[in-house]
């Protein structure tokens, strides 16, 4: 006797096709619905630099008269800071994870310093600007510079660039650790020419999407407190500094009292898109230069 | 590369180990195991082993799966210790030395002995940097040098002709049956005593097979061969001596011949002629 009978299976049929059907439907409608709010979003942004972004407006300082303002400051101001955020960042991130991953004894202490840097990931981030502007602007007696801001952004990302790091260390197989120690070499050779290579790539990744948040981040460095307009161009780690989504939430903040503020405002977004669009392709760039086979 | 003072050693132990169970007392012990156990956790993996392991000679250990006989032979090379929960008693005495002792730096013991790893396990890396590896670990810059090593253990494991125009290709470019002998000239390349392999062609087709039983052969020339396979007639084709496990106990350990033709104990004969396992 069978137990699977045919002529129910294929009365079922029907059903279990429709509704294969329908849930496509639904997934496809979730993709959509984004994909529309993001081209409505490029859309206006474009609509409304259109004839704001010449090489004046690239290369020129800040001023209050829309016309004569350019964004040169917040630009360099953002590539300042990110050199900041990239090294402390991923020095910091891969070192933690290299030490919570393969040093660390495996138990209680580790599982909940597991835990909490999973939460960090989760603390909004005017809370990092709050920590930031009592540690790094106060306490150490920073100020609101370069440094103190790029410090901040990298505590806020620290958490999402060692989870990524550790799933990546996680994924290395390990017999090829296995073949490494089996031929003598310590826990630190086995890292630095089998663990860390075969894990690049899937670092990189976290440390792009972790670097992308950061450039685009507003909150924290309100907090620690960017002023609206600052005329020189930063020329160090230790200038004061404007940055672009300050900038954009600056113009956007006061666009009812001059019009033409908006029209910066999006001008500014496409630049930042941009630069955003140019620091990610050169970083998977980077990533696919050091993808291994096997 | 450091091997004299152990051979000095070597000299003044063969005296003190007259006890060998088995044929040939003159042998010169390369392992000498005694009361070992060893725990994962509460399991007790290996119990009460004594073997007596020889130089230049092919030793093979068989018995069925979850026997600890890849447990044992992780053991002689401390592998077993990348696992966390894992301990041991007793001793094993390298030349003369005891191993388990943690004074013994494991990574001076891996360099004496090399293994080859069940699954083909190459870098992805290119074949002269995979086999440039361990002599680089071990603080060999010299181009020529490492020249001179890559192709004498390329040679060494009969692949050399088969990649000598291709050093700097991916190895993973390579067939099963190549990458394996690849990696056993990689663990050649580190110029150990010992050659360590856990059941080496048990992912390989049989003509790959028969290609590194042939050359474990040639090996057994200059190098000490501990091989677990699951392959009984494998292990009657090429092994000196057997050694068969059972339930983490050295059931048996004899000459090949003897242990294949004449088993002293039941189970090891329930086991050879298939009845289990």
């Amino acid at each position: 006797m069978k137990y699977i009978d045919v002529n129910q299976v294929s009365k079922r049929m029907n059903g279990r096709i429709a509704k294969n059907n329908i849930l496509k439907s639904i997934f496809l409608a979730a993709t959509v619905f984004g994909l529309i709010v993001l081209a409505i979003l490029i859309y206006r942004v474009i609509v409304d630099s259109v004839g704001w972004i010449d090489w004046d407006f690239l290369t020129g300082r800040l001023s209050t008269a829309a016309e004569r303002a350019g964004i040169m400051g917040a630009i360099l101001g953002t590539l300042w800071m990110m050199l900041v955020v990239a090294p402390v960042t991923l020095i910091l991130g891969i070192g933690t994870a290299i030490y919570l991953e393969l040093y660390a004894k495996k138990g209680k202490l580790q599982s909940i310093i597991q835990t909490n840097i999973s939460n960090l990931a989760g603390v909004p981030s005017i809370v990092y600007g709050i920590l930031g502007l009592t540690i790094f602007v106060r306490a150490m007696d920073m100020g609101n510079i370069i440094l103190a801001g790029g410090l901040t952004l990298s505590l806020l990302i620290l958490p999402i660039v060692i989870v990524a790091a550790q799933e990546a260390i996680r994924a290395v197989p390990s017999f090829l650790s296995e073949a490494s120690y089996g031929m003598g070499a310590t826990k630190w050779q086995t890292i630095k020419n089998v663990i860390l290579p075969a894990a690049l790539p899937g670092i990189l990744t976290g440390a792009i999407l972790a670097l992308s948040r950061a450039i685009g981040e507003t909150a924290p460095l309100t907090v620690i407190g960017i002023p609206a307009l600052i005329i020189p161009f930063p020329e160090g780690i230790f200038d004061k500094f404007t940055a672009l989504p300050m900038q954009i939430y600056y113009w956007t903040l006061d666009s009812s009292l001059v019009a033409e503020y908006a029209n910066l405002a999006a001008a500014t977004i496409v630049v930042l898109l941009v630069l955003l669009f140019v620091l990610n392709s050169a970083a998977i760039f980077i990533r696919n230069k050091f993808q291994q086979r096997f | 590369m450091s091997l004299s003072i152990v051979k000095e050693n070597t000299e003044m132990q063969l005296n003190v180990n007259n006890n060998v169970t088995t044929a040939q007392a003159s042998n010169k012990l390369v392992f000498d195991t005694k009361d070992l156990n060893l725990w994962y956790g509460n399991t007790h993996a290996l119990k009460d082993i004594n073997l007596q392991i020889n130089e230049k000679e092919v030793t093979a250990i068989i018995g069925p799966s979850g026997c600890g006989k890849s447990t044992y032979l992780k053991t002689l090379n401390r592998m077993v210790e990348l696992v966390p929960t894992v301990r041991t008693t007793g001793e094993i005495m390298y030349k003369g030395k005891s191993i388990l002792d943690k004074s013994f730096k494991v990574e001076d013991l891996r360099t004496h002995v090399g293994m080859v790893f069940q699954k083909p396990n190459p870098f992805p890396k290119s074949i002269y940097d995979n086999i440039a590896y361990g002599p680089r670990i071990h603080g060999i810059r010299n181009k020529k040098i490492l020249d001179e090593i890559v192709e004498k253990s390329l040679r060494g494991a009969y692949i050399w002709d088969e990649v000598k125009d291709r050093l700097k290709e991916n190895a993973y470019g390579l067939s099963g049956g190549q990458q394996q002998r690849l990696c056993i000239a990689r663990t050649l390349a580190i110029e150990p005593d010992v050659i360590l392999m856990d059941e080496p062609t048990s992912a390989l087709d049989p003509k790959s097979t028969l290609k590194i039983e042939d050359l474990v052969q040639e090996l057994k020339k200059d190098y000490s061969i501990i091989i677990v396979t699951h392959n009984m007639q494998q292990a009657a084709r090429i092994s000196d001596r057997t050694a068969f496990f059972l339930d983490g106990e050295v059931v048996e350990f004899d000459v090949t011949d003897t242990i294949f033709t004449n088993p002293a104990d039941k189970r090891t004969e329930d086991y050879i002629s298939g009845r289990f396992g």
